[in-house]
């Protein structure tokens, strides 16, 4: 049997940066097993600019970003293999990929990574109603048949959701010559950027309607020919007589993006309501050594932070596979009130000089201070003028804070008198 | 006065700006800046596909080096669309200097082998 230190699953912004860090914490037998025939994942896709502002203080588009890790994993000696995919992974720490050249392939890893990232919602999730025709296609598909290949998928749009996605495949399309009717949204807010809704909407004068949803699809004949869109109340129920149909040959979906966890799922470690898995302050999922970061660990608006997370796992499967991550207590972190998530679910070393605590408010809210605190006591308090539920927020606690809290550690959300 | 939102980072500031160009709602200076820009010459950086002529079914992504005004956003996607590069072809590689005297060049952001 091959045996290796480290083995990481994908080779996108998180895998990457996962192996950069092992790398420069000691790890030397590396190896990333990566599905698509080229390093750098959905960043291969994702042309526009605006990645990079944190981690390079530039504004990069998605393939310049990419390239600046690939070239690093290239400096740093670190293998890969491209066309492999990930077939299985045993609690015991044997992975077995597949390709044409090596034929099927178990290894023995002393640890794992999971960075395989996410994959989007669908019409089936939302339950949408209708006529099952050809031109209903998700964003993130679009993009890559747009983006990769140059091929633009329909000439009249509608796009269902205003995730940033589909805001910023409305002005791609635009821009190649589709008219993009409009762009709907069930909640009463959207889930995009503001920035995105100014310079890929507004530049272009596409309606974005708010608290609107897809009625029903028609498209007798085989493709998509209409889309009807009617408002929906506070309980998210049709309001009769708000139709407004549109005669189009695409609906775009941008409803959602889940962890792809598949594998991790098979091998029944704990899962968090993010759909990823449950992870420590070394972002160790529930299974010793097996690690999990990025897009399938919980889904990341910006990449800077997902750069950022995986080498946060780079390190922690080092120190792991060093032996330096001996479980010294089992403190459990929950959200509170207001808040949907947060990660690590679990302090269990010593060894971080800080952590940084990630979490999402479950709606917008002004004025609000969060609070971390262990029974009785506050452990630490942050003043927030606004959060919003699109918008990841990090706060980072000193390991001088963290040490005297025995008890579990609650996130909550309180407005401020 | 006008109020938009500020397209420079993610952050999304409200801005309002009045006739004798004071802004407010900005959370940095180059907010102010940006509606300054706005209500006189109002700019944007594009970002786009150009065709690999010596490769079958091929393209490569490319941006503007610098932002170019707002009404000329088609125009220079047309010189874009009109316009093919030979592969290999490097980040940074200029594919159309100075596009329509605007004096922005279209770069590429792609390495293709
Ligand atoms: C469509 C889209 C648009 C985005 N736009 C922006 C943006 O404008 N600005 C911004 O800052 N952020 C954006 N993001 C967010 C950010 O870019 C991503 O969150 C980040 O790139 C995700 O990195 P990742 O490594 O977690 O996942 P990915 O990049 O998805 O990488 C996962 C990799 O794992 C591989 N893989 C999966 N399963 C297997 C298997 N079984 N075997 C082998 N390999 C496997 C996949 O092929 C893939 O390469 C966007 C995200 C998406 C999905
Ligand atoms: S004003 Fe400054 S902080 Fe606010 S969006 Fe513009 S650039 Fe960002």
């Amino acid at each position: 049997m091959i045996k290796r230190d480290l083995v990481i699953i994908g080779g996108g912004s998180a895998g990457m940066a996962a192996a950069i860090e092992a790398k420069k914490n000691g790890i030397d037998d590396i190896l990333i097993l990566e599905k698509d025939s080229v390093l750098g994942g959905i960043l291969n896709q994702c042309i526009h600019n605006g990645f990079g502002l944190t981690e390079f203080k530039e504004e990069l588009t998605g393939p310049e970003y990419l390239s600046r890790f690939a070239n690093q994993v290239d400096e740093l000696g670190i293998e890969y293999k491209l066309d492999s995919l990930v077939l299985d992974v045993s609690e015991n720490r044997l992975v077995t990929y597949s390709n044409a050249h090596d034929g099927v392939v178990t290894i023995e890893a002393k640890a794992i990574i999971f960075a395989t990232g996410c994959y989007e919602r669908g019409p089936g999730a939302i339950q949408l109603a209708g006529d099952r025709c050809s031109g209903i296609i998700t964003a993130g598909t679009a993009q890559k048949y747009l983006n990769i290949h140059g091929f633009l998928v329909g000439k009249r749009i509608v796009i269902l959701g205003s995730g940033d996605i589909g805001l910023i495949m409305a002005r791609r399309m635009t821009l190649e010559g589709a008219k993009v009717l409009c762009v709907s949204e069930i909640m009463p807010y959207s889930n995009g950027l503001n920035r995105n809704i100014a310079q890929c909407l507004n530049d272009y004068n596409i309606p974005l309607y708010l608290s609107h949803s897809v009625l029903r699809v028609e498209g007798k004949k085989g493709r998509v020919e209409k889309v009807v869109l009617a408002a929906v109340d506070d309980k998210m129920k049709f309001i009769p007589g708000t139709e407004m149909e549109f005669e189009c040959d695409t609906l775009l979906l941008s409803v959602g993006l889940v962890p792809y966890v598949s594998l991790l799922d098979k091998l029944h470690a704990d899962m968090s309501s993010t759909r990823g898995a449950k992870v420590n302050d070394q972002l160790m999922t529930s299974i010793p050594g097996i690690f999990s970061c990025g897009n399938c660990l919980h889904v990341h608006d910006v990449v800077d932070f997902v750069t950022d997370e995986g080498r946060d796992a780079g390190r922690g499967a080092a120190n792991y596979i060093k032996g330096l991550s001996n479980k010294q207590k089992h403190l459990e972190v929950k959200p509170g009130n207001g808040v949907s998530y947060v990660i690590p679910q679990f302090i269990e070393t010593d060894l971080n000089n800080d952590i940084t605590f990630k979490f999402r408010v479950r709606k917008p809210i002004q004025n609000v201070f969060v609070n971390f605190s262990s029974g009785e006591e506050l452990v630490h308090k942050v003043y927030k003028q606004v959060l919003i539920p699109s918008e990841m927020v990090m706060i980072k606690i000193s390991k001088e804070k963290l040490t005297n809290v025995k008890d579990e550690i609650v996130v909550s959300i309180k407005e401020r008198e | 006065m006008k109020e938009f939102t500020c397209i420079v980072c993610p952050r999304g500031c409200r801005l309002k700006i009045d006739d004798e160009l004071n802004v407010t709602g900005n959370s940095c200076p180059r907010g102010a800046e940006y509606a300054k820009n706005e209500v006189t010459n109002p700019k944007r950086m594009i970002t786009s596909l150009m065709r690999v002529k010596n490769r079958e079914n091929c393209v490569v992504s490319v941006k503007t080096s610098n932002a170019i005004p707002k009404g000329m956003i088609f125009q220079v996607m047309e010189e874009i669309n009109k316009t093919g590069v030979n592969a290999p072809t490097n980040i940074g590689d200029v594919a159309i200097s100075n596009v329509l005297n605007t004096g922005v060049d279209i770069i590429i952001t792609k390495n293709i082998k």
